[in-house]
């Protein structure tokens, strides 16, 4: 599964990389994200684009994994 | 005149403002948690000239002048949410100036507060203050001076004062049982610029209406009765709402159906385009709003989203409230009501 690293980044830049990344991967990716407002967000894009989201934690942040 | 930095040499060109800065407008603001436990840790100064002092958690500060008039102070800055710099100045001192406005004051004074990176060009800064002075000029009001340091990231803002008579000054804190409660401008400015930011949007018509000075709105409001005051900004409609209720000892019942956002803010929201402060706010403010069950996540969202030079929420009695939004017109709204004080300050009903 394709993977965009978007620790560092502050709202908006992580939706607009996830709303860019799918779509050249329409079957889902992973969104790593270390900004709680990035956690909230990109899910919420995903959902709002079709998609399933699910939230688990990892190191210091957060894997988004986004499912079709 | 000397042309200031016109051949750009060693400046950037084209520079986008808002690609300067991590956060913008209001949403800049601190947290209110962490802000009210730093005010709460200190010693608060005690002197009688000061109405309220720091445990209200007001607009603006009022100090007495002894002589039946009061001098109101604020002072609000913040990195750009637009890249246009005219523009900037121009929302910026509409902000700063609201809270003013929000007191039931007329702006008389200003000094401008300008942090400004050593790479843009200096005719920037120029833009951004000439937005300021038109702002200051159509509120009746005069910039007098300020201080400008280096800084990474651009902010500016003002600190202004008015003198007004004692017994006309506005609170936030005298809003009663089966007062309307009037919003004049629309919600959303918090999502709308966030998407802005990435290009989602142009948001047009949120710039415009950050643009616009509460002048008005308080000019129709002096003329009837206002039990309570404020405006919204970066806490958010019902962190403006809570702060209102809690100091009137009262609950404030806010009507989404009534409510009025701009179009495209809805939809932006469902899609994430929500700036950090919305879920700050959230944190502070969770355990004092209550939502009826249908109201859905996208309009939580929204209601918990800062805003920047946000419209006047007042208090009147529901007569005064009629002929104030028959004056006023579109987008004045009377968005809910002061209920007697019940388990949550803020209730948002379908």
């Amino acid at each position: 599964m394709v993977e965009i690293d978007c620790r560092g980044l502050s709202c908006p830049e992580p939706v607009i990389r996830t709303k860019k990344a799918l779509k050249d991967n329409a079957d889902g990716l992973d969104v790593i994200v270390d900004d709680r407002a990035a956690r909230e967000n990109v899910p919420r894009y995903a959902e709002a684009a079709g998609f399933k989201a699910s939230v688990q934690e990892e190191g210091d942040g957060w894997r988004v994994k986004i499912r079709k | 005149m000397k042309e200031m930095g016109k051949d750009g040499g060693g400046y950037m060109a084209d520079v986008r403002l808002t690609e300067l800065v991590r956060s913008s407008g209001c949403n800049a603001k601190l947290p209110p948690g962490d802000l009210h436990d730093v005010l709460g840790s200190l010693p608060l100064a005690s002197d009688p000239r000061l109405f309220g002092g720091y445990e209200k958690s007001d607009d603006a500060c009022v100090y007495d002048l002894g002589d039946g008039r009061v001098l109101i102070e604020t002072v609000d800055f913040f990195p750009p949410m637009v890249d246009d710099p005219f523009t900037f100045g121009e929302i910026a001192a509409a902000n700063a100036l609201s809270d003013i406005y929000a007191m039931g004051g007329s702006p008389d004074v200003a000094l401008s507060l300008m942090c400004f990176p050593s790479c843009l060009d200096l005719s920037v800064m120029r833009s951004i203050m000439l937005g300021a002075m038109e702002k200051a000029k159509e509120a009746g009001c005069v910039i007098a001076g300020g201080h400008t340091i280096s800084d990474r990231e651009p902010k500016f803002g003002l600190s202004v004062t008015a003198i007004e008579n004692k017994d006309s000054v506005w609170t936030n804190s005298g809003a009663m049982e089966g007062d309307c409660l009037v919003l004049t401008k629309r919600l959303g400015v918090g999502v709308m610029m966030t998407a802005h930011k990435g290009g989602e949007t142009e948001a047009t018509d949120a710039i415009e209406s950050m643009r616009i000075l509460n002048k008005r709105a308080r000019d129709i409001a002096r003329g009837l009765t206002v039990h309570a005051a404020t405006d919204v900004t970066g806490f958010s409609l019902l962190g403006h709402a809570y702060e209102m209720a809690d100091g009137s000892d009262a609950t404030a019942c806010i009507s989404l159906s009534s409510l009025s956002f701009f179009p495209e803010a809805p939809e932006l929201a469902r899609f994430g385009f929500l700036p950090e402060g919305r879920y700050t706010n959230e944190d502070y403010l969770c355990d004092k709003v209550m939502f009826a069950p249908q109201v859905e996540k996208v309009y939580k969202d929204l209601l918990f989203s800062p805003e920047t030079s946000g419209g006047l929420l007042l208090a009147m009695p529901e007569k005064d409230a009629a002929l104030f939004i028959d004056e006023f017109g579109e987008p004045a709204r009377v968005i809910g009501h002061i209920e007697r004080k019940s388990g949550s300050r803020v209730i948002v009903s379908c």
